[in-house]
Formats: C-alpha cells, structure tokens, sequence
C-alpha cells in the first residue's frame, strides 16, 4: 500500500509538473501532426494508412525519449531527484513511476495521427485492443530507453544530444522508410536489435496487414526488450546515482 | 542510535572519509564541524544510503544501512546541504508529495503539511512556487519537508548556511524544540558558534578525518591544561613579572602592551593573595578574568586549520 501510494503520488506529480504543461501538450500535438502532414504533401496520393505505423511509431519515440531523458537530468541537476532516492521506496517502484507518465504522454502523442487519419480512412477493421497494447509497449521500451539516456546524461543538452544519437539511426534501420529486408545486409542484424523494428512490424500488421514477422515473437521480442532495458537501467540508476 | 565504525570513501585519489568512528546517543545533537571538502557530506550521503562506502558499518536504531538502506531510510529526515524541493509546486503540495513518498494516507498527509506550514510560519505562503520563495523560507520549508513522516533521526547537512540571522536563529529553536520531543538530530556546519550554541557533542572532522570528539568542556579540556587570570590595571605601572613569579611559585606571567598582567600556573590561581601583592606594591587592579580558550582556538590548535578556512568556498571534487 505504502508504495502504491509512493508511486501514484510520483506519477501525478510528473504528469502535473512536465506531462501537463502547455508546451509540452502543444508539443505533443503539433509535433505528430506536423509529421502527418509533412507526409501527406509529400505523397498526397498515398494511403494515409501506409503512414500511419511509421508516425505512430515517430511520434512514440520521440516523445517518450525526450521527455524522460530531460525531466530525470532536469530534476537531477536541482538535486529534487535525491528526494526519490533517498524515499524508502524500492528502486525498481520509482523507476516504474517515472517511466508510466511518460508511457502516458507517449500514448497520447501516438493517437494523434490515428485520430487525424481517423478523419480521412475507415480504421473499423483495426483491432484498438491489439493497437493500444503494441503502443504501449513500444511506449515502455522508448521510456526505458529515455531513462538510460537520462542515466549517462549530466546535463539537459547532454541528454538531447544522446537521444538524438540513438533516435535517428533507430529510425531508419526500424524499417519504417526502408523495409529491413531490403537494408544493406550488414545492417540488418543491427535493425532486429532494436525494439522499434518489432514494435513498427506489429504496426504495419495491424494497420495496413504488410507485416514480415509472427505477431507473437513480435509481442514476445517488445517483452524482452521491455524487461532487459529495465534491469540495465535499475542496474545502472544503482551504479550511477547511489555512488 | 548511530553507531558509525571504520568508515572510509574514496572518489578516485581522494579520501573524502578516511576511517571514521563515532556513536551518537539517543535524543542527542551531534555536531559535525569542519571546513568545505573535509567530508561532512560524503558522510552524511553514506550514512543515509546516497552513497556507498569503501569500507566500514553504519547502524541506524539497530539497522545496518549498508544491508538494508530503505528500511533505515523509513526512520530517517534528510536535510541536504541544497533546499532541493520542487520549484513549480508551493509549499503545501511539495510537503504532501514527500509525505506520499513515506506512504502517508492522504488524510494524515494533509493535516500533517498544514501544521508544519503552520509551524514553521509558511502558512501565508499560499499558492506561491517553492521557485519563488526567500532563501530562509526555502530552508524552512526544506526542513519541514525533512520532519513531514516524524523521524527518529534528523540529517542536517549545513542547515543555516547562506540565509539571514532571523531565519537562522528561528532554524536553531526548531533544532532545539525537536530535542526537546526526543529527535536525534545529525547535523554538519562550518560555523563554530552554530555548534557550540545547539551542539551536546561535536566532532572536529578535517580531511576526511575526525580529529577530536566530545562535549564542549571535554574538547576545551583537551587543549587547556593550564589556568590562566588576566588583571586589567590601571595605566602605566612596572609590575614586576619576576616578584610575581617568587611570590607565586609555578607561575609564569607576562605582562602585556596595555599593561595587563597575564598570570597562567598548571595549578589554580589564589585570586585574593594575588590581588592583595598587587594593591600592597601599587598595582591598582580594576578587573580580573579567568582565560578560557574559544571552541574556536580548540579546532584550530587540534586541526591544525584557521577558523578563517571554515568559511572558504567549497573546493569542488573532494566530494561528490
């Protein structure tokens, strides 16, 4: 009960200090939007389902990864961060509280273009469950990866740059431009290390059914990703932060 | 309820805490006074769990903070060296939410923060961001913040340092107050007269080590080995320093640039006899004061340190 009520309280505040905050809400909604767009210029012919995956899985990840890598450097740098150390709560809840705002403003940057598409495709035959529970792990492995960002970061600019570092090049060997069937075959071991590339497949399945792999190893691959970024980040916050 | 043995940290080639040992009593002050980088906060940030030792044991009410941190942290208040609450939230929200970090049910949380707000005169403060709060008033609220769970023991890492006398003397009652219900309270300065004033034992710690420990007659003891009575006279007189001397065996005196005479002896000095040879040889003495030394004079002949160094600005790296 003592730390439902630790977690809880963690997660309010964030959403409350960060999440909620007019710039981020106007980020948050322009930013998915302006990558629907800039799509459908682009290809104004284009089925804007065959778009949907990749900027679904764009703006998860650039929203969770941001947001988690700023707000921990941020609170660390004005040492508000110790508070949740030195919480006799256990280092794995704090960790699942930080992460579950972010997992949230992740989600709701991800419905942005689903709700813009709404207005010009027939999405009855999307299975919501399934699509809800693909953008929430792709949401908890995009956070994770925030948070081992924040981890080796010490300053707020450090932690953009790191981000960027890992965001852009996750991008495109995802498979969400270039099949990664068809990437240059050195790459492609690299593309099925990514929990994107499994996460963007389960997209491109539920939407528009072009997926190249089992939904279940999919499922399956987003667990493991989920669960082994969440062991190196706690065993990280441990080495790093409790010196 | 603190029991501290062989505690030793290193960051790279420093020893931030070098084999330090100290035990600190139930519903005690413990004092710890050195100068910035002798490591009050690497011990303070071990003895909390923020940090991990090289080597050595911590107990805390009988738990040891190396084997079990977040049980010991349950009994403990944190006031760090930084007023390190939430800059967007006011005073209110930001002690809830510590209070919700202990587990606290809401209802206790609330009533708790608002008799602490109360308490430490920051009710008025309304819907203002901690951003936007006066330093003392960040500090108060930081420590309120610190007692919101009402632990056992206290952590005061440089608990007045940087803020206005009021705020400060108003920081010290409180010190004061929470003995008085039976806190332990662990607090690090670099001001002398701030542990001599609230302080039922102090440690000198200067690199990384502790010099000396006890209650201030035990420290001021430890350097004071000899009596000594200054007699303020009036003007110029030729006191003969070496009558003095035969009159009074063991003694030694010296007279000084206004005409005092400075009489020290390992034995106590018979006022009356002495003031009687004075007046009978024309030494008209208007006043006379037994000399002993400042808490101060005892850190500096036992450190080693100028008092002056206490208040230099940190030299960062030396801990964390």
């Amino acid at each position: 009960m003592k730390s439902w009520i630790a977690f809880w309280n963690i997660l309010k505040k964030d959403v409350r200090n960060y999440y909620l905050k007019p710039p981020n809400i106007s980020w948050g909604i322009i930013f998915p939007l302006s990558w629907t767009l800039m799509q459908l210029i682009r290809s104004p012919d284009g089925n804007i389902l065959e778009l949907l995956p990749g900027l679904i899985a764009m703006s998860i990840l650039f929203g969770t990864t941001s947001m988690l890598a700023v707000t921990i450097t941020f609170e660390r740098s004005g040492r508000s961060f110790e508070r949740l150390l030195l919480a006799p709560i256990h280092l794995s809840t704090m960790v699942l509280a930080k992460i579950a705002g972010t997992i949230l403003f992740g989600t709701f940057n991800a419905f942005v273009p689903v709700i813009f598409a709404a207005l010009f495709a027939d999405l009855r035959a999307v299975n919501w469950g399934a699509l809800l529970l693909t953008i929430l792990l792709i949401a908890l492995t995009s956070a994770l990866t925030g948070l081992l960002i924040a981890v080796s970061a010490e300053q707020v600019f450090e932690a953009q740059t790191l981000a960027n570092f890992f965001r852009f090049p996750m991008l495109f060997l995802c498979g969400l431009f270039v099949p990664i069937a068809r990437l240059p075959l050195l790459l492609r071991p690299l593309s099925y290390c990514l929990p994107l590339s499994y996460g963007t497949d389960l997209l491109k399945g539920l939407l528009t059914r072009q997926n190249s792999l089992s939904p279940a190893l999919c499922f399956g691959m987003l667990l493991f990703f989920a669960a082994t970024l969440f062991l190196i980040c706690r065993h990280r916050i441990q080495q790093k932060w409790i010196l | 309820m603190i029991s501290v043995t062989g505690l030793t940290k290193t960051y790279g080639s420093v020893c931030a805490v070098n084999n330090i040992s100290f035990e600190v009593a139930k519903g005690e002050i413990f004092g710890f006074l050195g100068p910035n980088g002798a490591g009050k906060t690497s011990t303070i940030n071990i003895m909390t769990g923020l940090s991990r030792p090289d080597a050595g044991e911590i107990e805390l009410a009988g738990i040891d903070v190396r084997r079990q941190p977040k049980k010991a942290q349950a009994i403990m208040g944190i006031v760090p060296d930084e007023s390190n609450l939430y800059n967007e939230m006011d005073g209110f929200d930001n002690l809830c939410f510590c209070a919700a970090l202990y587990g606290m049910p809401k209802s206790e949380r609330e009533g708790k923060a608002r008799r602490l707000l109360e308490q430490f005169r920051l009710d008025d403060t309304g819907k203002r961001p901690f951003k936007a709060f006066s330093k003392g008033m960040r500090r108060r609220l930081t420590i309120a913040a610190a007692l919101i769970h009402s632990p056992q023991l206290l952590f005061l890492d440089e608990p007045t340092t940087g803020i206005d006398v009021e705020s400060s003397r108003q920081i010290r009652d409180l010190i004061r107050e929470l003995k008085r219900q039976g806190t332990t309270i662990f607090l690090t300065t670099h001001y002398i007269e701030e542990a001599e004033r609230i302080c039922d034992r102090i440690a000198f710690i200067a690199r990384g080590q502790i010099v000396a420990a006890g209650t201030l007659p035990e420290l001021m003891a430890s350097v004071s080995h000899q009596h000594a009575i200054r007699f303020v006279t009036a003007g110029s007189t030729n006191t003969p320093a070496a009558e003095l001397e035969s009159q009074f065996p063991g003694s030694q005196v010296s007279i000084q640039a206004d005409h005092s005479i400075v009489m020290t002896s390992k034995q106590r000095i018979p006022l009356l006899p002495v003031m009687k040879f004075l007046h009978n040889i024309g030494v008209e003495v208007h006043e006379a004061r037994e000399l002993t030394p400042s808490l101060e004079d005892v850190f500096v002949k036992l450190t080693g340190i100028q008092s002056s160094a206490l208040t230099e600005p940190e030299r960062k790296g030396s801990t964390r």
